[in-house]
């Protein structure tokens, strides 16, 4: 078939970006042609600024190289420029009269910057800043030495007059405004940025504005000599930077007749008004927005993507963006409203002699927008918070102090910057900072997911994500955008949510995998690992009666009913309720371990007993023998309910905690859940069943019980919240019960319930499981009608259920003989 | 060919799963049987740590190997880039419903 054929117009950072994504998707669906007015190809333009400081090379910010084009089968045209685009013809004409044909043509023309109208605005020494061609005019014009002033104090004007700084200019810096960045700071981090980079040599002359570029005398060859400015006063000058703004690239659209307002009017597909043009970064205008930041335009790039590989699901609903300064030694971040207004709240911490300042303005307890001086370790934390909009009520008094005071645990470590080079981030892979820094330049990584590709660093566990990320952020500054996890697909398979498709298979009455991959438009016609296990689950929570658990879309663990170890063997516990056994169960359990010559028997943090190395063909033997219900040690589900010994015989203890933990065990047993839940019950304050680090933690006073929830002992060592207070038994069960149901229909498969409520808020969890009492009820009667169907598993297996999953074809060595292929043999096998 | 062992009735093994063929190699084989009833078969070895590829989720033509999830493609027996490695792989084919594998 013929491919048609795909025209990008702009060899930069968003539209190579959307090239990318499109072969991701769809490699063989276009012929692909590009057309750079740089002679290069395409390179990170963020970091031009490490290029003027002298800090980096040119070839080291080089994103995609000649040789990519060729080996993506892209035609690349450098140097020339397209003059006209003939819409009736769908041709585009290039700068020597060459015309191309397209079917569909992606605009993304990026900006220029905006020069000033004013006298000697283009006389030889005065320039933007903008590509490399700049880059290097710069450095070989301070090669001569002598006085820059670079006008305008945003970002790239900073970076500018710092780069020509470190090459030994003598620098100031000309702004209209009372601050400088102030279209990024407030006035506080502005005067102390200021103050370090007068401390560094850079002058500053504030409210001034330019009117005049003056001309030398011939000494200086008509060259820039002089700054004039409105007041009459001037300040001699050899080299003009002006960095006051970016304006759109839209002339050649404009004069295609397509629709500009302040860039190319683009709708959220990132289609302009013409169905076959699409545009991308910073030439675009969508929502009355333009971007000059790299992460939302990768965000655009991601979306006209998906509708170029005629997927057409994608949207674009804009960016919250941030902005960071890169200047070697000086950290400055802002997102977001940092002005605030009238009714929010700020949050100030202000050191001037030490040199940090952080502002959180706070809307509804949620943060709106964020100023960091000097101290941005915590900017990605902050940004994420902002993003998601999460309600940070409970943090309020701890936000200032960073996301290490935030929580204790392994995640708590986050100094990123600080960190030495060998530290190792990832624990469970054994991978130290170096190898991820390494990987990110090298590689030109820009994503999570791409470093957890390359490196497998929080690949695992999950927990050093916080730092890792971190690293990214700084390795590629203004480049890195955290995802919004509300907007976190489930996996590669699909664009959709966990909780997209979770309401999907509801309100659809969706019954198997392949009918919600089919309806869902799944990428893949089987899934994959990550995305299957979940769906699996999710069918099973929203339809527990009707729904046919998938096996083959469950981990071996859950498929086996047994814990795989690193060498292939298993590992048997079966359940206890409460911790509480008897000399018969205990005699049983022995002799089991004696005749299978299980190697280890070890007493679990659960309260029980693990009989490790165990062959996967013996499992359902020793299921029969120790006739003791499944123990779900190996689930996504209710695991164990541990208890302290409690009134019965502690002489502190004012409950039964041990009765009410086999109660609650016996309620739950056999629950799946989106993780494991663990539970416990202590009979005193003194706690020593530890419900206090538990999913659901109960702790009997004088007058009744306390109900904990969202504990966690472990990746995130998370201290549990108080729920309620009752007085009864029952009313535990139905509290403890009613709570589990809200997390199994509301958490994300794999997430804790310290997760899910850090997302959604106790408040709401009190106001469903405490307050509604209807709710409540309903809640533990969809729980109960979940268990209903559930049977112990190992009684079933051991009864011959589901045999062939534990029976390997074993062969003997005259089998291996070849030779005759003989019909006995098979049958022999199949009898084996 | 003389080389061809008879394994199994392809219905043995499960859509989408695998079974462990023990005895006739130096060590264990898993042969897997995709939703399009492919067949392949490689050594049961992640080649990460390991672990018995027989017994991950099998999707596409890819398994993930149970301990730590390496995605290994069932056609090659290499390991889904950016990782690297490889596990052996067998020639094996279904004739009449049959599973036959070719250790040479």
């Amino acid at each position: 078939m013929k491919r048609s054929k795909l025209v990008l117009v702009g060899n930069g950072m968003a539209g190579v970006r959307t090239l990318e994504e499109l072969l991701k998707l769809a490699p063989d669906l276009y012929d692909i042609t590009v057309y750079g007015a740089e002679p290069h190809g395409n390179y990170n333009r963020i970091l031009l600024s490490p290029v003027l400081a002298g800090e980096m090379k040119l070839p080291e910010i080089m994103l995609n190289d000649v040789d990519w084009y060729k080996q993506n089968g892209i035609t690349l045209h450098t140097g020339r420029k397209i003059v006209r685009i003939d819409r009736v013809r769908r041709r585009v004409v290039a700068d020597d009269g060459a015309e191309e044909r397209y079917d569909r043509l992606l605009l993304a023309t990026g900006s220029t910057p905006v020069m000033l109208p004013i006298p000697g605005h283009d006389l030889p020494g005065v320039l933007a800043y903008r590509d490399i061609a700049d880059t290097e005019t710069m450095i070989a014009a301070s090669a001569r030495g002598g006085r820059a002033v670079v006008i305008g104090a945003g970002l790239l004007g900073l970076e500018a007059a710092n780069g020509l700084k470190a090459r030994g200019m003598d620098v100031t810096v000309v702004h209209l405004a009372p601050w400088i960045m102030e279209r990024q700071l407030d006035r506080s981090a502005a005067d102390m940025l200021q103050a370090s980079l007068e401390a560094r040599g850079l002058k500053f002359l504030l409210e001034r504005q330019t009117v005049e570029l003056v001309r030398g005398t011939k000494k200086s060859d008509g060259r820039v000599a002089a700054v004039r400015f409105a007041d009459g006063s001037e300040i001699p000058a050899d080299l003009v930077v002006m960095a006051i703004g970016i304006r759109p690239n839209t002339a050649l659209a404009e004069a295609a007749g397509l629709h500009c307002n302040r860039g190319i009017v683009v709708n959220d597909t990132m289609q302009t008004y013409d169905p076959r043009i699409y545009a991308v970064g910073e030439c675009v205008a969508h929502r009355g927005v333009a971007y000059g930041l790299v992460a939302p335009l990768f965000e655009q790039g991601k979306v006209a993507a998906n509708h170029l590989a005629e997927f057409g699901i994608a949207r674009y609903a804009g960016s919250a963006i941030s902005t960071k300064l890169k200047v070697t030694g000086i950290d400055v971040f802002s997102a977001g409203d940092f002005m605030g207004g009238p009714d929010d709240d700020e949050i100030v911490l202000a050191d001037k002699r030490g040199g940090v300042y952080k502002k959180l303005v706070l809307r509804d307890n949620r943060i709106v927008g964020a100023v960091l001086y000097g101290d941005t370790v915590d900017s990605g934390w902050y940004f994420q918070l902002m993003k998601e909009k999460k309600c940070v009520g409970p943090l309020r008094d701890k936000l200032m102090l960073g996301q290490s005071h935030g929580g204790a645990g392994h995640e708590g470590r986050n100094r990123a910057a600080e960190l030495p080079d060998d530290f190792e981030v990832c624990g469970c892979n054994g991978i130290r900072k170096i190898t991820i820094v390494k990987a990110i330049k090298e590689k030109g990584l820009f994503t999570l997911e791409e470093v957890r590709r390359h490196t497998k660093a929080s690949s695992s566990c999950g927990s050093c994500t916080g730092l890792v990320e971190q690293i990214l952020a700084s390795a590629v500054g203004g480049a890195y955008q955290p995802v919004a996890a509300e907007k976190k697909p489930i996996c590669g398979c699909t664009d959709y949510t966990h909780e997209e498709v979770r309401k999907a298979v509801k309100d659809n009455r969706l019954l198997s995998i392949p009918e919600a991959m089919r309806f869902l438009e799944w990428r893949t016609p089987t899934g994959c690992a990550s995305c299957r296990p979940a769906l699996n689950y999710y069918l099973l929570c929203a339809w527990p009666k009707e729904y046919k658990d998938d096996a083959q879309s469950r981990f071996i663990n859950e498929r086996a009913h047994a814990n795989i170890q690193k060498d292939g063997s298993y590992s048997v516990v079966p359940r206890m309720y409460g911790g509480v056994t008897t000399p018969a169960e205990l005699k049983r359990i022995a002799e089991v371990a004696e005749k299978y010559a299980v190697p280890t028997v070890k007493v679990t943090g659960g309260q029980r007993i693990d009989l490790l190395g165990v062959k996967k063909e013996d499992l359902p033997a020793i299921w029969a023998d120790l006739a003791m219900p499944s123990g779900y040690a190996y689930s996504k589900g209710l695991r164990t309910v541990k208890t302290c010994v409690g009134s019965e015989w502690c002489r502190f203890g004012v409950q039964d905690s041990t009765g009410l933990g086999i109660d609650l065990e016996r309620d739950l047993e056999r629950l799946w859940t989106p993780h494991k839940t663990k539970l416990a019950v202590s009979g005193c304050p003194r706690n020593c069943a530890e419900a206090a680090i538990k999913d659901v933690g109960v702790i009997g006073v004088d007058s009744g019980w306390e109900i904990y929830v969202a504990g966690n002992g472990g990746i995130k060592t998370e201290v549990a919240q108080f729920l309620c207070k009752v007085k009864t038994r029952e009313e535990v069960l139905e509290v403890a019960g009613a709570f589990i149901q809200l997390y199994r229909e509301e958490a994300r498969y794999l997430d804790r319930t310290v997760h899910w409520v850090a997302r959604v808020g106790l408040d709401t969890v009190k106001q469903r499981v405490v307050e509604d009492g209807e709710g409540r009820r309903a809640l533990y009667a969809r729980m109960k009608e979940a268990l209903s169907v559930e049977k112990d598993p190992w009684a079933e297996r051991a009864a011959g259920f589901d045999a062939a999953e534990f029976r390997p074809m074993r062969f003997h060595s005259r089998d291996c003989v070849s030779g005759e292929s003989s019909d006995e043999r098979l049958a022999e096998n199949l009898s084996a | 060919m003389s080389d061809w062992l008879k394994i199994c009735p392809l219905e043995d093994i499960p859509r989408l799963g695998a079974k462990v063929v023990k005895g006739v190699g130096n060590a264990d084989i898993a042969v897997f049987r995709n939703a399009e009833d492919e067949v392949f078969a490689v050594d049961d070895r992640c080649p990460h740590k390991g672990g018995p590829l027989s017994q991950g989720i099998v999707f596409d033509r890819r398994v993930a190997c149970p301990l730590h999830g390496m995605t290994v493609h069932l056609d090659t027996g290499h390991a889904q880039a950016p990782d690297e490695g490889c596990t052996h792989k067998y020639r094996v084919r279904v004739d009449k419903g049959v599973v036959f594998l070719n250790l040479g």
